[in-house]
């Protein structure tokens, strides 16, 4: 195996423009910078309507320093399966030297990807295009004021699972969508979980993705100020918890196997994690107990997928 | 500000000039002001990582501490854009950055 990577090996280069109006602390844009580094210049982005994509490109500004490309809510993946086959096309024709590398990245958010994109997603990966898929999940619709999705974690509070007598916020009892697992069962190459707390991971796991051809997803946590109920400037630490805690795992497949990127020897409670965010305040000890077993559950399963205990115990 | 009519925009109203969110300064956003102490700076690029504007600049400006460390590199806030949001001074393991209440 090659030398692991560290911050040093993070390129100077920025290719997402200051100035775009992205909230303060937003983890979706240090998420951002991040895969545009790897990415490097010669990449055409798609993105479906988000937060991200409203807040970096207002009229008449754009912060996307690559071509970048605005489609509807649905149909990101399918745009990108487009532009693919059209830089194929243009390849054979002669229009575009044979050995140049452009790359096709759809970057969508939660919403895009688990709900309304869902479709176009699958049709890409079922089809085989030669696409970058990277979802950015904030667990829910913060674009439109912070609406439930299908990425929502239990117990979350949101504008349309609120808390009162009845409604004890997000109400699914069990583990939400399991992306990686979807796109697996697409007999994708490549599929990958990772983190912006974690951005030379992030930066690994994007340039290993580009190097394999072929369909690839990557699911990206973004820590979310106002839709979480979080200080600006604890969406890293909040990032970094939800690794600790185990309910966010780092992990990649390639063509079979899985690894965890990053092993976490002791956990912490997942109280921990749930404690600093507004959204899961309402929670009460026995609330808090139901999510820690959906997370010692999602922990082994993927103890058992990697084939050692890469994840341990909860300490203390 | 007079504003372009329909027949000078470009068709479809595509932005022809990337990256041009420069123009626009997000530091008008910022209540609290992150200030590098360079002398405890250890220059570990953390707060360069963590930025979500990109804001904090790697400047290759050679720096020698009292102490008498001396460092290639140094790390300045771009404060145009910077929007105060503190995760540098939060992230950094030296507690090199204070956040200080913007004065006009």
């Amino acid at each position: 195996m090659s030398k692991p990577l560290t911050v040093w090996d993070l390129p100077r280069e920025e290719y997402l423009a200051p100035g775009h109006r992205m909230c303060q602390g937003c983890g979706a844009a240090i998420a951002f910078r991040h895969i545009l580094k790897a990415t490097g210049k010669d990449v055409i982005i798609t993105m479906p309507t988000s937060c991200g994509e409203i807040t970096s490109t207002v009229y008449p500004h754009t912060a996307w320093r690559v071509p970048w490309i605005h489609v509807a809510f649905e149909n990101a993946a399918a745009v990108a399966s487009g532009i693919a086959a059209g830089i194929e096309a243009l390849k054979r024709k002669g229009f575009i030297p044979k050995d140049k590398d452009i790359k096709v990245v759809a970057i969508g958010g939660d919403g895009g990807t688990f709900d309304i994109g869902f479709q176009a997603l699958s049709g890409t990966l079922e089809r085989g295009d030669n696409v970058l898929y990277i979802c950015y999940d904030n667990e829910a619709y913060m674009n439109t004021g912070i609406q439930r999705s299908g990425a929502t974690p239990l117990g979350a509070w949101t504008t349309t699972t609120p808390v009162g007598k009845v409604w004890r916020g997000e109400w699914r009892p069990k583990k939400r969508k399991d992306l990686i697992a979807v796109a697996i069962a697409h007999n994708v190459p490549y599929a990958a979980t990772a983190n912006p707390a974690f951005p030379v991971d992030l930066y690994m796991k994007v340039k290993k993705a580009l190097s394999i051809k072929g369909p690839k997803v990557i699911h990206v946590l973004s820590p979310c100020v106002p839709g979480w109920r979080i200080e600006p400037e604890k969406s890293v630490e909040v990032g970094k918890l939800a690794v600790l805690t185990g309910m966010w795992i780092n992990y990649e497949y390639e063509n079979g196997t899985y690894r965890v990127t990053t092993p976490v020897p002791k956990r912490k409670p997942v109280r921990e994690y749930l404690r600093l965010q507004g959204r899961f305040r309402h929670l009460t000890d026995e609330e808090i107990k139901k999510i820690q077993e959906l997370v010692d559950a999602e922990v082994a399963r993927i103890n058992k997928l990697v084939g050692k205990e890469v994840i341990g115990p909860v300490e203390g | 500000m007079s504003l372009p009519g329909w027949k000078q925009l470009p068709i479809g109203a595509v932005i022809l000039t990337p990256g041009s969110s420069v123009e626009y300064k997000t530091g008008e956003w910022r209540t609290l002001r992150p200030e590098i102490d360079q002398e405890k700076c250890i220059r570990c690029r953390t707060c360069w990582m963590y930025c979500p504007e990109g804001a904090i600049q790697e400047v290759e400006e050679p720096y020698k501490t009292k102490t008498g460390r001396e460092f290639k590199l140094t790390y300045k806030v771009d404060y145009d854009y910077c929007k105060g949001c503190g995760i540098c001074a939060n992230e950094c393991p030296v507690k090199a950055i204070t956040m200080v209440e913007e004065v006009i």
